[in-house]
């Protein structure tokens, strides 16, 4: 479980996050949504200890993200962030052998090995796995980032926007491994997704951002209407009955 | 686990021959490649020092006097070890811990505080200064100076609101940029023997370097290159970059900080030791990465620091037995890595 208490973030100026005050449930997938600028990365890297906040604080599964020490908490929580340039020429294996470092400190057991095995085959790159980063197309080196962070075994995975640049093949196969870690590994994910329609079909929970604040929050089917769409989103948006579940119609 | 993990085609692929290990040389080709690589820069820093100590000696090789001339270019050799190691360590830990692969320590002010500091001595105290800037307790003093103005850069730089290296290396050119017009103004006003005598000075030259400073430089070296070593899998991980490194449970700026600090320890006592050798660590850097050809450092360390000393060694070599020119070995060198610096850039088309 993630508890946000007056989580805070003030940028100088009129931008600022929060006071946010919420809680992200264990198992399954929680999706932030929101308009541009909402804050969900923001809130995100926060969780994630990526960026530090002014009030308020983070636990995740009861351990505080500020005081906590920050190797302890590489075991308990992974953040992925949008952007990951890597000066490094890394194999696909090499990369997800990184995963492992908060355990093994760089020095790989029988038992790291096969953690990094089972990690890149469920993310189906057992074929790529002694490619180099820079041989992969988007998708296949998005999958490989999230195989790594997988690697790491934590009860917590943040991802900030995976399906960023991927087509509608990938994205879809990208959320069905999510899911499949969700359930089968059990894992606790939370990520940060711009199609309401992927969050409605694949996330357990959503939460809507706006304006550094958390405005709504809950299953799909409460949060997928016309009028909690309209409000968070600030564009006129229809709900309709699709085949698999509820579609929002922004166009 | 479930079927639905194993898509069909992984399913049907053919069982493995060799076990999958992650390891930093992935294939049997690149072990093999590495281990030649090794092989033939030992085999070459081992044949350019004995050509150091045995070309043109006009004893027999074995007799008490060859080795007493050996003995005397001995000195020498062993200062292109020392500034090989500095030069190597400190290059490639400061790509890692700054995240890029064009920028050397170079850049943030050394050399120009080197040569500011020796341009100083000359101006202000005339050609008696330049002995001035000699001894063990002016070696100390300007190894203390160096480590110190780069340290409170980059405490004051990482600690504060601009806590980006992108500032900090603009501030470095800037005041690289800054001591060497200062540096050139001073030397305007030289009269043509003073600036001759400095020249003589600034031009990286181990046969300049004085013997006495070794038996501190070596110790602190070792020190800091071992601290380095010691953290190899550390900085594995900083090359991966801040959000990374947080993430896998290290505390990125106490890792850059403590780079820092020891690059700028090694750079120190390299260029008070021999002077400016501007492109030297960008040429072994960048030399070692291709040909070690793997991100892991405890690889990467070796055989750049072989690479610089068969650099050094060789160019001394050539200058020494072919040009007759022994005093400016970093003219080759320059020559050399500034060339690999254009092709390098040109061929990859951005920094």
């Amino acid at each position: 479980m993630i508890t946000l208490n007056e989580v805070g973030k003030s940028y100088g100026g009129d931008v600022e996050i929060g006071p946010v005050s919420f809680e992200i449930p264990t198992g399954g997938i929680t999706a932030l949504v929101g308009p541009n600028g909402a804050g969900k990365s923001t809130l995100l890297t926060m969780i994630g200890r990526l960026l530090g906040l002014d009030t308020g604080a983070i636990e995740v599964a009861g351990y505080d993200v500020a005081s906590t020490s920050s190797k302890d908490l590489a075991k308990i929580v992974s953040i992925l962030r949008q952007e990951n340039h890597f000066t490094a020429r890394l194999t696909v294996r090499q990369l997800v052998g990184f995963g492992r470092f908060p355990h093994s400190k760089g020095r790989l057991t029988t038992v790291d090995e096969e953690v990094i095995s089972r990690s890149i085959d469920f993310l189906n790159l057992g074929d790529l796995e002694g490619r180099y980063l820079d041989q992969l197309s988007g998708g296949q080196r998005q999958r490989a980032y999230v195989a790594m962070v997988l690697a790491q075994d934590t009860g917590h995975v943040l991802l900030d926007e995976p399906l960023n640049n991927l087509d509608m093949r990938h994205s879809v196969q990208m959320m069905q491994h999510l899911r499949r870690a969700a359930e089968d590994l059990g894992r606790t994910i939370v990520v940060v997704i711009h199609d309401i329609n992927f969050a409605a079909h694949y996330a357990d929970h959503i939460c809507a951002v706006k304006d550094g604040k958390v405005v709504e929050f809950g299953t799909p089917g409460q949060i997928m209407t016309d009028a909690v769409l309209t409000r968070v989103f600030e564009t006129p948006v229809q709900v309709i009955q699709g085949p698999q579940g509820p579609l929002a119609v922004y166009y | 686990m479930p079927e639905t993990m194993a898509p069909p085609h992984t399913a049907a692929a053919p069982a493995r021959t060799t076990p999958r290990r992650s390891g930093a040389l992935p294939t049997a080709r690149s072990r093999r490649r590495y281990r030649f690589v090794l092989a033939a820069l030992v085999v070459l820093a081992v044949g350019f020092g004995w050509g150091l100590l045995a070309w043109d000696n006009p004893m027999p090789p074995g007799t008490p006097g060859f080795w007493r001339i050996a003995e005397l270019r001995g000195t020498s050799v062993v200062v292109m070890l020392v500034v090989a190691f500095c030069q190597a360590m400190a290059t490639v830990s400061f790509q890692t811990v700054t995240n890029n692969r064009i920028i050397t320590p170079s850049i943030m002010g050394f050399e120009s505080l080197y040569v500011a500091v020796q341009t100083a001595a000359v101006f202000f105290l005339g050609a008696a200064g330049v002995t001035a800037v000699q001894g063990i307790p002016q070696f100390i003093l300007q190894v203390l100076i160096m480590v110190g103005l780069s340290v409170a850069l980059y405490g004051w730089l990482l600690s504060g609101r601009y806590g980006n290296l992108q500032v900090m290396l603009l501030i470095g050119i800037i005041i690289g940029g800054g001591l060497g017009s200062v540096s050139t103004f001073m030397q305007r006003l030289l009269s043509p023997s003073e600036f001759d005598i400095l020249t003589a000075r600034l031009f990286g030259s181990v046969s300049n370097a004085d013997a006495s400073y070794l038996p501190i430089a070596i110790p602190v070296c070792a020190a800091a290159g071992g601290l380095l070593w010691a953290h190899s899998r550390r900085l594995d991980v900083v090359a991966l970059g801040r959000d990374t490194t947080v993430n896998l449970g290290l505390n990125h700026r106490a890792e850059v900080m403590r780079g820092l600090f020891l690059v700028s320890l090694l750079m120190a006592v390299s260029t008070a030791l021999v002077g400016p050798m501007t492109f030297l660590g960008f040429l072994v850097a960048t030399l070692a990465y291709q040909l070690a050809d793997t991100h892991d450092h405890r690889l990467v360390f070796p055989v750049a620091v072989l690479i610089g000393f068969v650099v050094l060694a060789g160019s001394y070599f050539i200058m020494k037995n072919v040009f007759y020119a022994q005093g400016v070995v970093s003219i080759i060198i320059e020559v050399a890595g500034g060339s690999l610096f254009l092709y390098f850039i040109l061929r990859k088309g951005r920094l």
